[in-house]
């Protein structure tokens, strides 16, 4: 006998499975926002970057524009389209944006010969270059031939004089006015201690300090003046002239007259400015340098300070603890004190790190700076610490369940051969464990990095006067070079301060775009070489044949 | 090292009650005195006594949880481990206690190797392997951890088929290479006992027929303990054999009586496979 086939459904999917499609559709949905949102960031992020052609508008009314066209948006109203226009010139228009309705453009080119400027203060101007006037008193027209290198040239000297300012100006001016501080520190010790001595060695070397500033700031109003010695004119769109003195110029382009091969050299140019620069006018130009790199060395202080805080506390926990309700109720707190909002781990820095760690540091260590705090205020260490307190949860929960996979039979092993239970775990245990603990920390390196509410208490700031780490010893260097006490930048709040503190949003939206794409590469970055550390470890401690 | 395995201590233990307790007529080595043993609140052994002689095979037998390898783990105190384990009575190891509390577990478990049902190498090198013991053990001079191996490797007859590549991972090594992997680790520092808790159990036939022939080697200079559930194993390699069941030693001998004559019904069952 044979038994009957069995019937088909009329549809001919099979029976017992109607909600396949549900479970797709979740999938589907969950990876095309993903997609939407990673491609808009991209997109956006990448074009900051690329020279854009400068277009005349000539419109209905009779009036023309000059500028680079954005975007393109429905009219609210309904009735059409209208541009984004970046006319730049904010010094001479009010506002470097404008929106204008598609139906009022009577016609649009692409005029060869416009300049555009990108200026230290007022963003970029855009306009007709007329002449150059000179040092020396001469002028250089737009259409001599020389026109073109000689700005070239001079604009790539007065950059180079910026930054011989900026050295100036910022360390070796800054290291000696801190050395006068330091002086200032002495006499106030010398006046405490009563020692005649100190206070006249401070003087005379307060004095010395005070001479060589005199020297290095005549030095910098010299330069200065160099900076300013050449000027360039332009013609706006509406017929104004305009004097643009070079020593504000950051670089000249000619975006209508440029090759491909032009265009992406400018663009990894720009591209490099940006990661390496140092920001400007409200961070809405320049580069973010400071905020990678304060971001980083958070990021390093973090993890050098939540490793061996997790990891010891999972090896008593796992190994030592006797298991019981307590161990439970202790590893059930440790899960939920990674659900803690953020913000609270930020209140409790301030509260504890800062004013009670920090405030007793600066009365026992730094009497003398008082009422001047050093460490009793937000800085790198505190955010440090802070963070490190936030993520050692994940650190913990990822090393116990290490350890908790390597085989009782290595253990075992190496037990029966009259190893200790502390050998045991640091010759056999540990190494294999290495792969997960190194999996929990890149999680909380980068959720650390990605942090932002929590700083806001402890010591992140819109912009610092100098990196954490740089080639000056400070007296308040507990490591040498390595600044603890300072505040610092960091990419997740420039982010905020970006786009929600800055004064002309408009202008600060591409830099929103390019700093989140970095933030999220960063944090793509360390996940896949977790992944990559992990595969590779695997490979080398993996367990036993059978 | 602790330098008993050099004189005869068997001899120097006093015969006390030989009725109480289970022996073969030749001098004890390890001494098992009316154990008891408890997984927190079940019992897994009952009142077991029996003497283990010096440099001869003794195979345990029995049913699965007949408690045979828990008593195996309780003569290095691997149970010791096991959070809620106790147990009542003694075991001596060359005429004394190991649950002395002045013993440290750590030199009882260098005096007595063991080997596991799995392989358990380490995720290191061979040579990192068979040197582990000495290692921890405080010994770093290169020489002699040289000579340690080398001398462990023959002992477990696999130093040829490795000695080119000893700073190699042991997990490259074959199931039955990796098992006499741990017979040497377990031999390089020249314990007084060598327990091994079903060694063969998850190896072929050749590579069961070496370790088979590796224990006979190893007779001649250590005491050997081995659990086993392969009945012509403990016919072939054992001098003694205990049959136990359901936590009870049932009966102890000499491994040709226990196979040809035994004396109670239920190991004659067991061992022509009526039960078990």
């Amino acid at each position: 006998m044979t038994l009957p086939m069995p019937a088909l459904r009329s549809d001919g999917r099979p029976r017992g499975e109607p909600l396949v499609w549900l479970t797709a559709m979740g999938l589907s949905v969950g990876l095309a926002m993903i997609v939407a949102l990673l491609a808009v960031i991209v997109v956006q992020g990448v074009s900051v970057f690329w020279p854009k052609r400068v277009h005349a508008i000539k419109l209905h009314d009779g009036t023309t524009l000059l500028g680079e066209i954005l975007k393109t948006r429905e009219r609210r109203d309904g009735q059409g389209e209208e541009l984004q226009v970046f006319v730049g010139n904010r010094d001479s228009w009010g506002n470097a944006f404008r929106w204008i309705d598609r139906r009022a453009i009577a016609d649009l080119e692409q005029p060869s010969g416009v300049i555009e400027v990108e200026r230290v203060e007022y963003g970029d101007a855009i306009g007709y270059p007329v002449r150059l006037l000179l040092a020396d008193g001469s002028a250089l027209d737009a259409d001599d031939p020389a026109f073109r290198p000689r700005i070239a040239e001079l604009v790539r000297e007065v950059v180079e004089r910026r930054a011989e300012i900026f050295h100036l100006e910022r360390r070796v001016i800054g290291r000696n006015s801190r050395a006068i501080n330091e002086q200032e520190v002495l006499l106030r010790r010398a006046k405490r201690t009563g020692d005649a001595a100190l206070a006249e060695r401070a003087r005379a070397e307060q004095q010395r300090l005070k001479e060589e500033y005199e020297r290095l700031a005549e030095e910098a109003t010299r330069l200065r003046a160099l900076q300013n010695a050449n000027r360039l004119v332009i013609r706006l769109i509406d017929g104004r002239e305009r004097r643009i003195s070079l020593g504000t110029v950051v670089a000249v382009t000619w975006p209508n007259d440029m090759s491909f091969s032009e265009r992406l050299g400018y663009f990894f140019g720009n591209l490099w400015t940006f990661l390496s620069d140092n920001p400007r006018e409200a961070n809405t130009e320049g580069g973010i340098f400071p905020a990678i790199f304060g971001t980083f060395v958070m990021t390093l202080l973090m993890s050098i300070a939540v490793t061996p805080f997790g990891v010891l506390a999972a090896i008593y926990l796992r190994e030592y603890a006797k298991q019981g309700p307590f161990v439970r109720a202790v590893r059930i707190s440790i899960n939920n004190l990674a659900g803690v909002p953020s913000i609270v781990f930020g209140v409790f820095g301030l509260g504890f790190f800062v004013y009670i760690v920090g405030g007793t540091i600066d009365e026992l260590f730094f009497t003398d700076r008082l009422p001047e705090p050093t460490y009793g205020t937000g800085g790198i260490l505190w955010a440090s610490l802070t963070l490190a307190l936030m993520t050692v949860p994940v650190v913990i929960v990822a090393t116990e369940e290490s350890i908790a996979a390597v085989p009782r039979g290595m253990r075992e092993g190496s037990l029966a051969l009259g190893a200790s239970k502390w050998q045991t775990i640091q010759r056999i245990v540990m190494p294999a464990a290495v792969p997960g603990i190194l999996t929990g920390l890149i999680l909380a390196m980068a959720r650390g990095a990605g942090e932002v509410a929590p700083l806001m208490l402890v010591g992140v700031v819109k912009l610092a006067p100098s990196l954490p780490i740089d080639g000056n010893w400070n007296a308040t260097d507990i490591i040498p070079f390595l600044h603890l006490e300072q505040k610092f930048m960091h990419l997740g709040f420039h982010i905020y301060d970006l786009g929600f503190q800055s004064p002309d949003s408009d202008a600060a939206v591409p830099m929103v775009f390019a700093t989140t794409l970095l933030l999220i590469t960063l944090v793509v970055v360390l996940n896949l070489a977790a992944i990559l550390m992990r595969e590779r470890l695997r490979r080398k401690y993996q367990t036993g044949a059978f | 090292m602790t330098g008993i395995a050099t004189a005869s201590p068997a001899a120097a233990i006093p015969q006390t009650s030989g009725e109480q307790i289970a022996s073969t007529g030749d001098p004890a080595y390890i001494r098992i005195i009316n154990f008891d043993f408890f997984y927190g609140a079940s019992q897994a052994l009952f009142d077991i006594s029996m003497d283990i002689p010096e440099r001869q095979v003794t195979a345990f037998i029995g049913p699965s949880g007949c408690g045979k390898s828990t008593l195996l783990r309780s003569i290095n105190r691997m149970n010791d481990l096991i959070d809620g384990a106790h147990h009542r009575g003694d075991i001596q190891v060359g005429g004394k206690s190991i649950y002395d509390p002045l013993l440290e577990v750590t030199s009882l478990r260098k005096r007595i190797g063991m080997v596991f049902q799995k392989s358990n190498p380490f995720p290191k090198s061979i040579f990192e392997n068979v040197v582990y013991g000495l290692r921890v053990a405080g010994v770093s001079d290169r020489r002699t951890l040289e000579a340690a191996c080398e001398e462990a490797l023959r002992g477990a007859a696999l130093w040829d088929e490795v000695k080119d590549r000893l700073d190699q991972s042991a997990l490259g090594l074959s199931g039955g290479q990796q098992q006499r992997l741990c017979i040497a680790r377990a031999i390089a520092i020249r314990p007084e006992v060598i327990l091994m808790d079903e060694p063969c159990s998850a190896l072929d036939p050749i590579a069961t027929g070496r370790i088979e022939e590796l224990i006979l080697e190893l007779k001649k200079t250590y005491t050997v303990v081995i659990v086993t559930h392969n009945m012509q194993q403990a016919a072939r390699v054992s001098d003694r054999t205990a049959f136990f069941y359901l936590g009870r030693l049932i009966e102890y001998d000499k491994t040709l009586t226990i196979f040809t004559n035994p004396s109670v019904k239920q190991t004659e069952d067991y061992i022509t496979g009526r039960f078990g």
